[in-house]
């Protein structure tokens, strides 16, 4: 179909947000989750789906999802990391569920779930 | 719009297409079916990357992970590994992507960090099948400025301010050439693009084509506008399968979108874009040959003038660039003329793509800003001459330009440099010589592709680079005498002089380049009867030494029966002699060293 000039910056807009991914220079939040032997039998891989559908409903456009190996803190698993501008916070014993609200509340609002950082649980 | 957490990005250039990148493609998705994980990875085939040396080429963002010369049966390590669990396949990666045990991602290995790209900044980046990619990287946002922002004079204006000039091989400044096209009037005018490339071992254009062909349809739009032309034609090789079904792709993409066609951008301009298939002779890259051969004629040159800005394309005003011209286009457009003019050196602005090719560890595509020396192209970036050879010439401009020595090493790369020093820059081959290499052997390559491709229409290159190959025949078998020197040298002249397009004009050029810089490796071919590199086999001997112990295995394989005990005496007990080749009669086969006892080896090739 025809595009006019107001499409066109549409699509670029859409198609933008997923193609930043090829821009190394432009994300300022990335998320870390462990894909361990450990993590995965903990349920990281729904952890990860979750994360990234979430990411996928908001269009968050400027959001790395990597993953990593076992960090050495098995019993904690899943648990992700979550890097904004250099800021690391560690999100621990994590659900599909948990994962969402992370997405949205520390992501997307700013806020860090405190309840469900390492800090708290390990002095739990 | 589907948000993927990985892009995996493959190779689909014409070099890893022919190592089966299209395959591991399919590999890697049905991995990923099997993982479960295909919706969270992106799967892209792109262009040419540049380092063709290595490929299969494949890019897994975001970490820019760079896997190189994979095989099929490396995929499953990959998506297992790397894209399930986020461990980095160490042992795949391109190994100067690992240093120290620190993986570089590919931005930071030194082949991509000293290049600058613009004509192939989409390169390796965008999947060029799909326009939205193309559009998402500011693809036709150059367009829309042009149509909705600027009249034609200012296009013009912005491409002088540039000082862009053309990348084809004659280096005429673009805006100028565009602003001639622009002020002949007529009913029906029109925009080509020049994607014959020819030069031997030239493929820049080729990868622009299959990496970003938008940029090219985008550029030629422009173009249509600022001169007043409202059709253009792509004269492609068919030879170029995958370029072509690329740029088919764009142009289909680009009229559903209304980009091409009838009132683009509601602005009411008209253009459309055909393409025509040439049959792959160097002579059709010539641009009024070129107009013969789109107009159904056979490829052969026309006096000029008229230039085809006057008459071109049946006989009507016609703007002809280069593919990579073009490429450059939009980029100007969008960030400006002053933007691109304060890349390079007075003469010459920008940046210019080359494709890196003979004895070079990085055999690829580069891009550089003008201005950069040989050395860093050779050496930073081309890695330098594979195996610790000796670096001995290069040759830029393809079959019409000349070699260059070490001794050049340290120009900037530039038009007007490279002239200075009997070469040119051309479309941007760069073929790197060793010491291995024998530079009469080399001039008479580049004649033979001359001779072969001249049309025949004029007789002093039809006849002429004939004549001249003959002489360099002659000299390579040993049969060359001082005065054939003379004769080659004076004939070179008269065939620069007299040729009526630059096919013959500069076939010379790697004659004349080589016997001013390797004059003594002539003499010796023509005095001594010698190839200093081994190279030209007439000019080898075989000879016998002393080691012979007289068995008489070389005699007994020798095919013309020229190696008889006819030396001294070896042994007085048994009356052996020594044996001896006529090299009158001998057709260095090499089948006597191959046959004389390896604990012997007495016969010895000089
Ligand atoms: C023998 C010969 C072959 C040529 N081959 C090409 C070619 O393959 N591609 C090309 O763009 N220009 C080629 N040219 C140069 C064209 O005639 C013309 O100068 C060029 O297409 C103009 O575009 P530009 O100003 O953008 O460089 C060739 C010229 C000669 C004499």
């Amino acid at each position: 179909m025809k595009k006019s000039i107001a499409d066109l910056m549409k699509i670029r807009d859409e198609a933008l947000k997923n193609m930043q991914l090829r821009d190394q220079s432009e994300s300022n939040c990335r998320v870390v989750v462990g894909m361990g032997t450990c993590g995965i039998s903990a349920g990281a891989r729904p952890v990860l789906r979750a994360i990234i559908d979430e990411i996928n409903k908001r269009s968050l456009n400027n959001v790395q999802v990597v993953q990593t190996g076992c960090v050495g803190m098995c019993r904690f698993e899943p648990m992700f990391d979550v890097n904004i501008n250099d800021e690391k916070v560690t999100y621990v014993n994590m659900t599909s569920e948990k994962a969402r609200q992370v997405v949205v509340e520390h992501i997307v609002n700013k806020r860090v779930i405190r309840d469900y950082t390492i800090g708290k649980s390990e002095n739990e | 719009m589907q948000i993927y957490r990985s892009h995996v990005l493959i190779c689909g250039g014409t070099g890893c297409t022919s190592s089966k990148s299209l395959l591991i493609k399919d590999e890697m998705i049905s991995e990923l079916k099997r993982l479960g994980i295909h919706n969270e990875v992106q799967v892209v085939m792109t262009g040419c990357f540049g380092l063709c040396e290595q490929g299969p080429i494949m890019i897994v963002y975001p970490e820019g992970t760079f896997y190189s010369k994979v095989k099929i049966s490396d995929v499953k390590r990959i998506a297992e590994e790397h894209l399930l669990k986020g461990r980095i396949v160490k042992d795949l990666l391109y190994y100067e992507a690992l240093e120290d045990e620190i993986v570089k991602s590919v931005e930071e290995v030194d082949f991509y960090s000293k290049q600058m790209r613009i004509a192939l900044s989409n390169c390796g980046v965008i999947d060029p099948e799909n326009i939205d990619e193309y559009i998402a990287f500011d693809g036709y946002q150059a367009l829309i400025k042009a149509l909705t922002e600027m009249n034609p004079e200012q296009v013009i204006d912005e491409l002088k301010i540039s000082g862009l000039r053309g990348r084809g091989g004659a280096g005429f400044p673009t805006g100028l050439k565009w602003e001639f096209a622009a002020s002949y009037k007529d009913d029906e005018k029109y925009v080509c693009c020049n994607a014959d490339e020819g030069d031997p071992g030239a493929f820049m254009d080729r990868s622009i084509l299959e990496g970003t062909p938008h940029s090219v349809l985008e550029a030629m739009t422009i173009a249509g506008y600022a001169t007043g032309a409202n059709k253009g034609y792509i004269y492609v090789r068919a030879e170029y399968p995958i370029a072509v079904s690329r740029l088919e792709i764009a142009i289909k993409q680009a009229k559903e979108y209304g980009l091409l066609g009838d009132n683009i951008l509601d602005t009411g301009f008209d253009f459309d874009i055909e393409i025509r298939l040439g049959a792959g002779a160097f002579v059709c890259g010539e641009e009024t040959a070129l107009i013969e051969s789109i107009e159904g004629k056979r490829g052969m040159p026309r006096t000029k003038p008229p230039f085809p800005a006057e008459k071109g394309i049946w006989g009507k005003p016609t703007l002809i660039n280069n593919v990579e011209t073009f490429a450059n286009i939009p980029a100007i457009i969008l960030k400006g003329g002053k933007w691109f003019s304060s890349i390079g050196i007075p003469d010459s602005k920008g940046t210019k793509v080359f494709a890196l090719g003979g004895k070079i560890t990085n055999t690829g595509l580069v891009e550089i800003p003008m201005g950069t020396t040989l050395r860093q192209v050779i050496y930073d970036i081309g890695g330098g001459c594979p195996d610790n050879k000796k670096f001995k010439a290069v040759q830029t401009g393809g079959p019409s330009g000349g070699c260059l020595t070490s001794e050049h090493l340290d120009t900037p790369i530039g038009y007007d440099n490279l002239v200075k020093l009997g070469s040119m820059m051309g479309s941007g081959g760069m073929i790197v010589m060793d010491e291995d290499n024998c530079m009469v052997d080399i001039a008479r390559y580049f004649l033979d592709f001359t001779c072969d491709e001249s049309c025949g229409k004029c007789t002093p290159c039809r006849e002429g680079t004939k004549r001249l190959k003959e002489l360099l025949d002659r000299i390579c078998t040993g049969k060359g005498t001082l005065e054939d020197l003379s004769r080659l040298e004076e004939l070179a002249y008269y065939i620069q002089d007299n040729s009526l397009c630059n096919l013959g004009q500069s076939a010379p050029n790697p004659v004349i380049s080589t016997l001013k810089h390797f004059r003594d490796e002539y003499l010796a071919h023509v005095i001594d009867k010698k190839c200093p590199t081994g190279v030209c086999k007439d000019l080898l001997q075989y000879f016998i030494t002393d080691r012979c112990l007289g068995c008489g295995s070389c005699a007994r394989v020798c095919p013309k029966d020229c190696i008889t005990p006819t030396g001294e005496i070896i042994s007085e007990k048994t009356g052996k002699r020594r044996f001896v080749i006529d090299n009158s009669k001998c057709i260095k086969c090499g089948a006597c060293i191959q046959a004389c006892p390896p604990k012997v080896s007495a016969i010895v090739r000089q």
